[in-house]
This record gives C-alpha cells, structure tokens and sequence, in this order.
C-alpha cells in the first residue's frame, strides 16, 4: 500500500506542477505578445501623424505651434521607441506627450467649424480616433494581461514555480498624471476611459 | 480582468466546446432513434408474418438517418457560419469608401484588439432596423454583421459596444455553439418537413394494407409493445422542432448577461451599450431581413416578441433574450461603480 500511495501522490504533485509551469509560461508569452500589439499600433501612430499634419498644414497656417508640438512630440516617440522594450517607462511618457498633443490638436480643429466643414478634415478625425483607441485599446489589453500574469506569479502555491519558469512582474502601462491634466477636460475624441 | 474572471473565460470556452459536442452527439442519436426505431417497429410488425411476406430484418432506416445525420451535422459546421450570413442576406464590406461602413471597420478593429482575438469578418445587413449578430466556428473564423439601422442610430462608442458585445461572443466560443444551433435548427425543420410528407403518404399506404395484416397481428403478443414504441416513435417525429426550438431558445439567454459583461470589459464603458441598448429598444420594428432560425444569434430578438419585455416563469421559458430593462439596470450599475471610483484607477 505504502508504495502505491506515494507513487499517487508523486504523480498529483507532477501533474499540479507541469499546470502550474505551463499556466505561467502561456501567461508569460500572452503578456509578450499584448505588447508587441502596442508596438505595432504606436508604429501606425507614427506614420499617420505626417499624413495628417500635411492634411492640415494649409488651412491652419494661424495654428502653427499646435502643428509643430505635435510633429515634435511624434519625433520624439519615434526616437525613443528605437531603444527597444527596455525603456518601457520612457516609451510611455513619450506617447503619453503625443497623445495629449494630438488632443489638444482635435480640440483645435473643433474650434474651427470652417475647417470641420471638409469631409476630409471628418474622416481624418474619425482616422485619428480610431489609431488613438487602437493604441489605449492594445495598452488595456497589455495590462490586462501583465496584471494577470503578474498577480499568477505572486499568489500561493503557483509562486513556488515562479522561478523554475523565470517569471518577473511585467510593468504596467501607466498613464501619466501630468499629461493627463494638460488635456483640456473636453470629450471630442470619444476616447474610451483609459 | 483579475485572475478569476480569466479562469471563467477558459471555463465558458470549455463549456461551450463541451456543449458543443453534446449538441452533435443529442442530435445524430435522435435521428439515430427514429431511424433504428422505425425498424424495431416494422420488424415487430413484420414477425409473425406469413414467410411469403417481406420481413424486415435488417435495419435499414436506422443506418440510412444515422449516416444522414452525421452528414448534416459535418455540413453543418463545415457551412453553418456561411448559410446563417445567406439566410439574413448580408453583404461583406471589404473595401469601404462610405464613411459610417470605414467607421464601423475601424470600430471592428479596435475592438478585436481589446479583446486579443484576429479581426473578424465584417458584414452589413440592409435592413433599417438596429440589431447584429456574430457567427463563426472560433475567434480565427468569425464574422459580425450588423444592420444599416444600427450605423444610422448608434453614435461611435454605442456602436463600439456593441461590437464588443458581439466580439464577447466570438472570444467566449459561443459563437460555435449557437452557429451549429442554428444550422441544426434548420436542418432538422427541413427533414421533418420533408418526412412529415413522406410519412403522410406512408400511412395512408398503412391504412390500406393495415387490414389484412391487423388479422395476423392479433395471434402475435407484441401488440401493446408495438403500440406504446409507435406512439412514442410517432411523438418524436412531431416534437422534433418544437424540442429543437426550445434548446435554441434555453441556450441563448444567460449568454447575453455575460457577452454585455464582457463589453463593459472591452470598452471600459458600459454606459454606452446600456444607452445602444435603450436605442435598440426604443425601434420595436422587427429585423424582416433576420428569420426566426439566427434570432438566438442578435443582440436583441429580431422578431420584436413582447415576451423579451417581461420576466417571469413563461417569458423564462420561452424568450430568446433575456428582458432588456434588467440588461440596462446592470450595464447602469457597471458604469455608476466605475464613475464612483473614477480618478484612482489605471486602465
């Protein structure tokens, strides 16, 4: 009987530990791929901002600084997003500087209603809309998962484990307040509540 | 998302695999019974009969409907996703050029991304009523369809939800479950139309030979046997659909808390599908272009049934969609609890 038994509990004790091992892994690459997701929507970002700056150019000559804190702010990022994964703290205060460049630019065009009045102007800012959602949505989605895989790593038993599959908490994606509040408190982007 | 709802997620996709293969198994042992049945019931008819007479031995029918309902199931789920989208006459939008079809497909593209499944397939139904649907074996083929109505009277983020609504379905598989739902559905309604016709003629035939033979089948002692298998055997046949229309409706409903939930999730703003919801609502006009087999599909019941208002035991039983005012009351509850802790929270 003796025999038995242990060999049970051996085998309940491999299995738990091939889950427990494969959860994490799975979890691991889940939170890899969400941000290379934000990578790919932050480089779309980036080769439309020129685009629609052009777009713009001519009809918001008055409007010039506006246009060149956006261009700035875009140059910026791209720099920055060269570095690599590494800085990802970096990577997010410049984005967050774009984004809250690109706001104010939309709050801008708003207060033109000569300049709405071109089709192209609307469908530029339903592009600009959707390329910002597209990146909050890849970051929601990002800390959706790092949260996830962070929060499996550190809770009991599966902690045991963490090592055997060298897992690190991942870092979140945090919205800064600073840039936060320059933004004007006006809601034309319909952006979703990040 | 926590560690739970996660874990709930994976559960859904399991069950509704699960569900999904039970689905197949009930309905191919169903035709299975009426087949195998059948001949029970002739060959009990046939046994004491004189040996100039055909007796039937070997079970044809029980073979024949088994095959047949492996077939249909196989082409069910082969073709399911492409006949719901025939039936409702969608048309795909590929390359938009209308702003509201370019805003949808941005919409469409946003939301899969939130919720980490491959941009689905996007169709357009022409009917001025606001619904949609989703349909699709699993999140690497899935489509959603919404109606012309609902680009006219959604703005940005009720449509946004909406898809996202949708898109729960497709993350969750229920997508597999209903799609063969409603492909099965039709099939079994298309064979008891066509077997009703046949057995009409069969009966009659019945009927006319049923004379002579009811003299020989006295001596026999299957009688009672053969009449409780024939009357439970005819039963079947009748029920099919109607037992067929129930598992549609009973599937559909709990999924519809969960996808809306799921939309919150996605959107971070369930205000805006309560408020898509309250829109929808308010356009009782039924989805013509949408028929009574894809209705468990919709977000809303196309067929503007009274019964998707009320609650109670019998709407319980027999609505497709949970009543809308308790979806709104929740979605309403979400959104008032996020605004509440607004400020402290990170996405």
């Amino acid at each position: 009987m003796g025999p038995i038994i242990m060999l049970v509990v051996l085998v309940v004790v491999a299995a738990w530990l091939v889950g427990a091992y494969n959860g994490l892994i799975s979890l691991k690459n889940q939170t890899l791929n969400a941000f290379k997701q934000i990578d790919v929507q932050l480089k779309r970002r980036h080769d439309l901002i020129p685009n629609l700056v052009n777009a713009v150019k001519g009809a918001m000559d008055f409007e010039r600084s506006t246009l060149e804190a956006v261009i700035q702010a875009r140059n910026q990022a791209v720099k920055v997003n060269a570095t690599g994964p590494e800085g990802i703290k970096q990577i997010s205060q410049a984005e967050n500087a774009l984004s809250s460049a690109l706001q104010r630019l939309m709050v801008v065009v708003e207060q033109y209603p000569q300049l709405k009045a071109t089709g192209n102007i609307g469908q530029l800012q339903e592009e600009l809309t959707s390329t910002e959602n597209k990146v909050a949505f890849a970051r929601q989605l990002y800390n959706d998962t790092a949260t996830q895989y962070n929060t499996r790593q550190q809770q009991f038993p599966t902690n045991l484990v963490a090592g055997l599959a060298k897992a690190q908490p991942a870092d979140l994606w945090e919205l800064e307040e600073q840039a936060d509040k320059a933004v004007p408190q006006v809601d034309l982007s319909m952006k979703p509540k990040v | 998302m926590s560690d739970d709802t996660s874990l709930t997620l994976f559960q859904q996709q399991e069950a509704n695999r699960r569900r999904t293969v039970l689905l197949v198994i009930g309905f191919v042992a169903f035709f299975a019974w009426l087949g195998f049945g059948g001949d029970y019931i002739y060959y009990l008819s046939t046994r004491d009969a004189p040996s100039t007479v055909y007796h039937h031995v070997f079970p044809w029918f029980g073979i024949a409907l088994t095959v047949i309902a492996l077939l249909t199931a196989w082409y069910a789920y082969a073709t399911g996703p492409e006949k719901v989208l025939w039936s409702t006459g969608a048309r795909a939008v590929v390359d938009p050029t209308d702003p509201q079809e370019k805003q949808l497909v941005n919409v469409v593209e946003e939301m899969a991304i939130a919720a980490g499944v491959p941009r689905p397939r996007i169709w357009i139904v022409d009917d001025p009523d606001p619904n949609a649907f989703a349909t699709g074996t699993d999140p690497l083929h899935a489509h959603i369809a919404v109606t012309r109505g609902l680009l006219d009277l959604c703005n940005r983020d009720e449509l946004q939800a909406v898809v996202g609504h949708e898109l729960g379905h497709v993350k969750n598989l229920d997508v597999r479950l209903m799609t063969m739902l409603a492909a099965l559905v039709g099939a079994v309604a298309l064979m008891h139309d066509g077997a009703t016709r046949v057995l009409r003629g069969g009966t009659n035939l019945g009927g006319g030979s049923g004379g002579g033979s009811r003299g020989g089948g006295k001596k026999g002692g299957a009688g009672p046997l053969l009449a409780i298998l024939l009357v439970v055997w005819i039963l079947s046949w009748i029920l099919a659909p109607i037992i067929t229309q129930i598992l549609a409706l009973a599937v559909s409903r709990k999924r519809e808390y969960l996808a809306d939930a799921m939309s919150a999730q996605f959107t971070r703003n369930p205000l805006a599908l309560a408020g898509a919801l309250q829109k929808i609502e308010g356009a009782v006009a039924p989805t013509t272009a949408i028929k009574r087999g894809a209705a468990h599909l919709c977000i809303t019941d196309p067929l503007g049934r009274r019964l998707t208002a009320r609650e109670g035991l019998f709407a319980d039983a027999l609505a497709t969609h949970p009543p809308m005012a308790k979806r709104i009351a929740i979605l309403r509850g979400m959104g008032y609890a996020q605004l509440k802790k607004e400020g402290g929270s990170v996405a």
